[in-house]
């Protein structure tokens, strides 16, 4: 590998190089080489090669052009880490001396250098910043991302991989760039590439409507449920389903092309083009559930019941049920006060207040 | 730029278990480096079928379905969704189960896609039912005294599903090496709860052929053939029903050869894989099962 960046260079200069800080150009049968620390005239290939041998920014270059994966969206996600389009490769290397940090999703990236200009990343769950690398399981191979992201730290499968239910106490180290690409491809799979196409003004959204015509099968139900203008269900789906909160993907699709939601489609860091699978089978079972007429019925409710009521439900919907502690009895939906409300609202047939479900039964 | 091979399984929202058996194989098949690129994609899972291809970076690219037999999934699903430019059943002028391929372009991405038929329905999926009895038997030379039963799911809305379990039945029960082969249904005669009465031999070994262990395989099956009131108290290999041993063999798709089937499926497209298949073939004859189940 020593030297394979001055072999690269003398390969590559008589095309002339511009790149990060680095210009190389070809003068009849010699070259001139230009950084922000040296500038040369007239060098012959050998003191090219002289010249090259110890410079950071021809290591930098071989690293973008033969290191780093050359895919378009791959090569600028790894640009991003280090903010290479902003800042002067002098400024970068002093920070990826130190390490680069972001964030994608649920991840912590750092980046860092190698004497070769080499870059290599570290990669850990954003909650384990502050945790010793001894204290978290180290991994080498991308795959083991697909064990971590299976599921979550209550040992919950976790369908969704853009969920914030990420597993902690992992941690990847000294990835080289093709490695790091497929860490993170395979915790967020598709992230990358449609981050890419969006700040490409090449994002290809396909909206509810659409994506609901295109059903078949046993989700071609989900059709019956798209009443065109009236699109006040999609909104309640997308507050169910595509909130900060249950989704860390930033929802770009609409009801359509004209007609936008009016919930916030969260802050992720990046986008969603279509409405998912988990987003679909949800809202087939909906639209199942939607088919049912309203009723009206009359409960006997303390006023604490009724918000002890409200309480469950918010607790369940924000998944703070599991939370609860054992004897907080302050809580709606702390068990002994569910247990109670059950014991003295439902009937033997668990009906609430001894309200039958089905009108015809009364 | 070498071809990238794309394999496209169910996957499931409930259960975590499901896509492994693709991933495994998927591992198998990268270990050979016979493609550039291999990339799991999922009905139910990430990468959906909908994003798998511009995550590829090769321009042409292998598709091959983790399906067990041709239909609803591989005629409708996977083109739509992998927006598989003027794609028509009638490309693969299929019998139902003689399905090889058709070469497409993805509309969202360019990519030239040879689009193989499901892997369920190649003739080398034979063998791994065989292999899948020998696995569980233990016995590399299972037959005789053996009956074999092929167990399908079976459904009235696709004939195709039925035609899959009775091909490669009928193949098996032409090489003569057990003494009895059926194939029996979940939700169609012949049913699988009366196994027994479809066979003469002491010992029958059951291979249901399904991609993935799940609850048809885990819990349905076993509890219908009697091996158990309760999957979840388990079941002995072999469990003895009616006077017969039940050697119940689990999903197919979890044997290791599987992976033999999805490269045979891109070498009939046309890919460049026959020292893959060689390597795999020898790599996981008589290996263990992809699955722990």
């Amino acid at each position: 590998m020593h030297g394979d960046h001055v072999d690269a260079l003398v390969t590559t200069a008589p095309d002339g190089i511009a790149f990060d800080d680095l210009a190389v150009e070809r003068e009849g049968d010699r070259y001139a080489f230009e950084t922000p620390e040296e500038a040369h005239g007239s060098l012959s290939e050998e003191d090219l090669r002289a010249v090259a041998a110890d410079s950071a920014y021809v290591r930098n270059w071989y690293f973008w052009h033969a290191d780093a994966p050359q895919k378009a969206d791959r090569w600028a996600f790894l640009r991003w880490l280090e903010d290479a389009e902003e800042t002067p490769l002098e400024t970068r290397l002093e920070g990826l001396a130190d390490g680069i940090v972001s964030e994608w999703g649920q991840l912590q990236v750092t980046a860092t250098v190698g004497d070769g200009g080499e870059r290599r990343y570290h990669v850990r769950h954003v909650d384990d910043t502050r945790k010793a690398a001894d204290a978290l399981t180290g991994h080498e191979d991308p795959r083991a991302a697909r064990d971590i992201a299976k599921h979550d730290d209550r040992g919950r499968y976790r369908p969704l991989k853009s969920a914030p239910t990420l597993r902690t106490g992992w941690r990847f180290g000294g990835l080289a760039a093709t490695e790091l690409v497929e860490t993170v491809e395979t915790f967020y799979p598709a992230a990358v590439t449609n981050w890419h196409r969006e700040r490409e003004g090449e994002l290809d959204v396909t909206h509810w409507h659409e994506t609901v015509e295109r059903q078949t099968g046993i989700y071609g139900v989900v059709k019956t449920w798209d009443r065109g203008e009236g699109y006040e269900h999609v909104n309640w789906v997308a507050e169910a389903c595509c909130a900060d909160s249950q989704c860390l993907k930033r929802r770009e699709w609409q009801y359509d092309d004209e007609t936008p939601l009016d919930v916030d489609g969260g802050d992720g860091t990046f986008p969603c083009r279509e409405p998912c699978s988990v987003v679909v089978a949800a809202a087939r079972q909906w639209t199942k559930l939607e088919s049912e007429d309203e009723q009206t019925y009359e409960f006997e409710l303390t006023p604490s019941e009724k918000e002890q009521l409200e309480g469950i439900v918010d607790a369940v919907a924000d998944g703070r049920a599991a939370d609860i502690r054992e004897a907080d009895i302050y809580e709606g939906a702390n068990r002994y006060r569910a247990r109670f409300l059950r014991a003295k609202r439902f009937d033997e047939d668990g009906n609430l207040s001894g309200v039958p479900t089905d009108r015809d039964d009364e | 730029m070498a071809p990238a091979l794309v394999i496209a399984a169910h996957g499931s929202h409930l259960n975590a278990e499901s896509s492994t058996p693709t991933y495994t194989h998927a591992d198998t098949i990268r270990a050979t480096g016979a493609f550039a690129e291999v990339r799991e994609s999922f009905w139910k899972e990430e990468p959906s079928f909908r994003e798998a291809l511009r995550t590829v970076d090769a321009d042409e690219v292998y598709l091959v379905p983790l399906f067990i037999s041709e239909g609803y999934f591989t005629e409708q699903v996977i083109p739509r969704e992998f927006r598989l430019e003027d794609w028509e059943p009638d490309l693969w002028d299929s019998d139902g189960t003689s399905a090889t391929h058709a070469t497409l372009t993805a509309e969202d991405t360019g990519q030239t896609v040879h689009y193989c038929g499901p892997a369920g329905t190649h003739d080398a999926m034979s063998d791994v039912i065989v292999q899948r009895a020998e696995s569980v038997t233990g016995d590399p030379g299972v037959g005789e005294g053996f009956g074999l039963a092929v167990v399908g799911h079976g459904t009235e809305r696709n004939e195709n599903s039925a035609k899959a379990i009775e091909y490669h039945a009928g193949r098996i029960r032409e090489r003569g090496r057990f003494d009895e082969v059926q194939a029996l249904f979940m939700d169609e005669d012949p049913e699988v709860d009366n196994v027994t009465e479809y066979f003469g031999s002491d010992d029958i070994v059951v291979v249901p052929l399904f991609v993935a262990d799940g609850f048809h395989t885990q819990e349905d099956i076993p509890e219908d053939m009697g091996l158990t009131d309760d999957y979840r108290l388990g079941y002995d290999v072999p469990t003895t029903v009616d006077g017969h041993d039940i050697w119940y063999a689990g999903a197919v798709g979890t044997e290791p050869l599987m992976a033999d089937v999805v490269l045979e499926r891109a070498a009939d497209a046309g890919a460049d894989v026959a020292a893959a298949i060689e390597q795999v073939r020898e790599r996981t004859s008589g290996a263990n099962p992809a699955a722990g189940d």
